[in-house]
């Protein structure tokens, strides 16, 4: 019944979420008395190998094949799912990135297995893990439990698992190469070189303060008086991801996992319900303040001030109240 | 080109949620419901695509019987026909589940594209859609932000994280989970309307397609979130609040 994470790495790099799903596989690993062993696919690994045989993990089990230096669903399944089944491992502990998100679904088909995704917490409960994740954009969380035979795959949250109190191993784990078979007729897609749309001329993530907007102020009209109050405060102006679809603002002021990752001392987020991946993109904020009609709205969880309210009421009054403070 | 777009659907976004006394899931008597909001952008790719390449768009859904009028909906602005695996299961059930149905409610019949939202705005686990593509043996690509129709397949443009992009080339057929945003969805017009009353909606019974659910994972229970931080809440009037809020950030945040 052992714990297997499966780590991410771009082109020599790790992904820092895998950090945070090695911290849950080892939680897990623990609470199960399990041993927990760590994996990595790519081409080139030797030096992640090493970085990685130092955590206190069982073993480290590097998937090495020419085919699996670019990221392709059909390479990485293949690759993982031959792992899973040789090493039995029951529990598969992933990062949710966009690259999990895009492969792990059809890993856990293949295994004829559940997937619990985008998990925020765990607890034993009777031997059996139960996984806590959001519903409903982050409105409601909800206990959820696998049924059937294992495997069983989990992937984890950003930010809901400590990396920073990872602790190193007693001695260097054994790296393993398992033989990976992988032939090219078995990649049906091809994947062509990364890319940035054109140079962004907003840097948000420089910005001291942030006011940002969201589906609450209702259309591109009552753009005027937020950008009246990001004027008096001396702020950028940021929007959650609705915004920018609906053409309101620009995708480069888009705040969130798809947008800017911002840290400024003041967010001050207005209309904004606080779905996780616009939450994951700003709540390393020093201070942050909401607005919002609806009291229960997750924004409120990250909140260090809130006003509840008709933001189209507060927000001129805040203007006002700024201008004649200064 | 014979596109099936699979859709949701779910709560109303300004639903009031509230959690049944037992908690096990939400009083949905009490809501409101619409088509899912990235299956609806979903569903505006396949009519672009058919109107630039011709051929149908089929809209497929696993839900219970309250699910026929998203199909409408759909169907009111431009879907062909509709396909609708009915059960009250599908309200909960496991993306696992709900993959298997819509496989099997296709019925053998052969696609060159499904398209589908790339996550369900109410229990968000996005994998329907992938698990399909491999129940189906096809291959798949994740939100999707362009499709473009070229020489022995598509060109797509897939978003990844931070502001990154990367085409991917692939065959038909296949499926695609779409982001929103990809384009601009239309509205039902009155004349769309009126057609959709005599479009084709198969309804199929999960015992129909010799199908039972087995569940990979259930939601236990369902609860509001714990608060593990204290908001603190400025009181009163607009501009009352308002002063209190510049006098927090200022003398106590010391952000301003």
């Amino acid at each position: 019944m052992s714990v297997l994470v499966v780590m991410e790495q771009q082109e020599g790099a790790w992904h820092k979420l895998s950090w945070e799903a090695l911290a849950a596989g080892l939680e897990l690993g623990r609470a199960l008395g399990e041993p927990v062993a760590a994996a990595v696919v790519g081409e080139a690994l030797d030096a992640l190998e090493t970085e990685l045989a130092a955590q206190a993990v069982e073993r480290v089990l590097s998937l090495r094949h020419p085919l699996l230096a670019a990221y392709t669903p059909d390479g990485y399944t293949t690759a993982l799912e031959a792992l899973i089944r040789e090493t039995k491992a029951a529990w598969v502990v992933l990062p949710h990135t966009y690259q999990v998100r895009d492969f792990a679904p059809k890993l856990a088909t293949a295994l004829d297995c559940g997937l619990i995704p985008d998990v925020i917490g765990l607890r034993v409960e009777g031997g059996a893990p139960v996984f806590v994740r959001q519903l409903f954009q982050g409105k409601l969380n909800a206990d959820v439990v696998f049924e059937g035979p294992p495997p069983y795959l989990v992937s984890v949250q950003a930010g809901a698992f400590r990396a920073d109190q990872l602790q190193p191993g007693a001695s260097p784990a054994p790296v393993e190469r398992p033989a990976v078979a992988l032939e090219s007729k078995q990649i049906r897609t091809r994947p062509l070189e990364r890319f940035q749309e054109a140079k962004r001329t907003v840097d948000l993530a420089s910005a001291a303060i942030i006011v940002s907007v969201g589906r609450g102020i209702k259309g591109p009209e009552n753009l005027p008086m937020m950008e009246e109050l990001a004027r008096a405060l001396g702020a950028e102006l940021g929007a959650s991801r609705p915004v920018c679809d609906s053409g309101w603002l620009p995708l480069e002021r888009q705040v969130g996992s798809s947008g800017q990752t911002v840290a400024p001392k003041l967010y001050l987020a207005i209309g904004i319900s606080g779905a996780i991946q616009h939450l994951v993109g700003m709540k390393g904020s020093r201070t942050v303040a909401a607005i919002n009609k609806d009291p229960t709205a997750p924004i409120f969880e990250v909140a260090d001030y809130g006003i509840v309210g008709d933001l189209f009421e507060i927000v001129p009054a805040l203007t006002a109240a700024l201008k004649s403070s200064s | 080109m014979k596109i099936v777009v699979c859709l949701k659907q779910v709560p109303a976004k300004d639903s009031l949620l509230r959690v049944e006394a037992a908690g096990g899931w939400v009083r949905d008597s009490e809501l409101s419901y619409e088509i899912n909001e990235p299956d609806a952008f979903a569903l505006e790719e396949g009519l672009r695509l058919k109107e630039k390449h011709g051929g149908e768009v089929v809209v497929a859904c696993a839900g219970p019987a309250r699910a026929a009028a998203a199909i409408r909906e759909a169907m009111a602005k431009g879907a062909d026909r509709g396909i609708l695996v009915e059960d009250d299961a599908f309200i909960r059930a496991d993306s696992f589940s709900t993959a298997r149905a819509l496989a099997a409610g296709l019925g053998g019949e052969a696609f060159d594209l499904i398209l589908t939202g790339l996550q369900s705005d109410d229990l968000g686990f996005a994998q329907t859609g992938v698990s399909l593509a491999h129940l189906l043996g096809l291959p798949h690509a994740t939100i999707i932000m362009q499709v473009e129709a070229q020489e022995g397949g598509l060109r797509v443009k897939r978003e990844l994280e931070a502001g990154w992009f990367q085409h991917v080339e692939m065959p038909l057929p296949a499926l695609l989970t779409i982001q929103s945003g990809i384009n601009k969805v239309r509205y039902a017009t009155l004349m769309g309307i009126k057609k959709a009353k005599t479009k084709e909606l198969k309804r199929l019974t999960l015992a129909e397609l010799g199908v039972t659910l087995a569940p990979r994972q259930t939601i236990r229970r369902v609860y509001v979130p714990q608060k593990t931080k204290r908001t603190e809440l400025m009181e009163g009037t607009p501009k009352e609040a308002a002063a209190k809020l510049v006098e927090k950030l200022k003398f106590e945040a010391r952000v301003l």
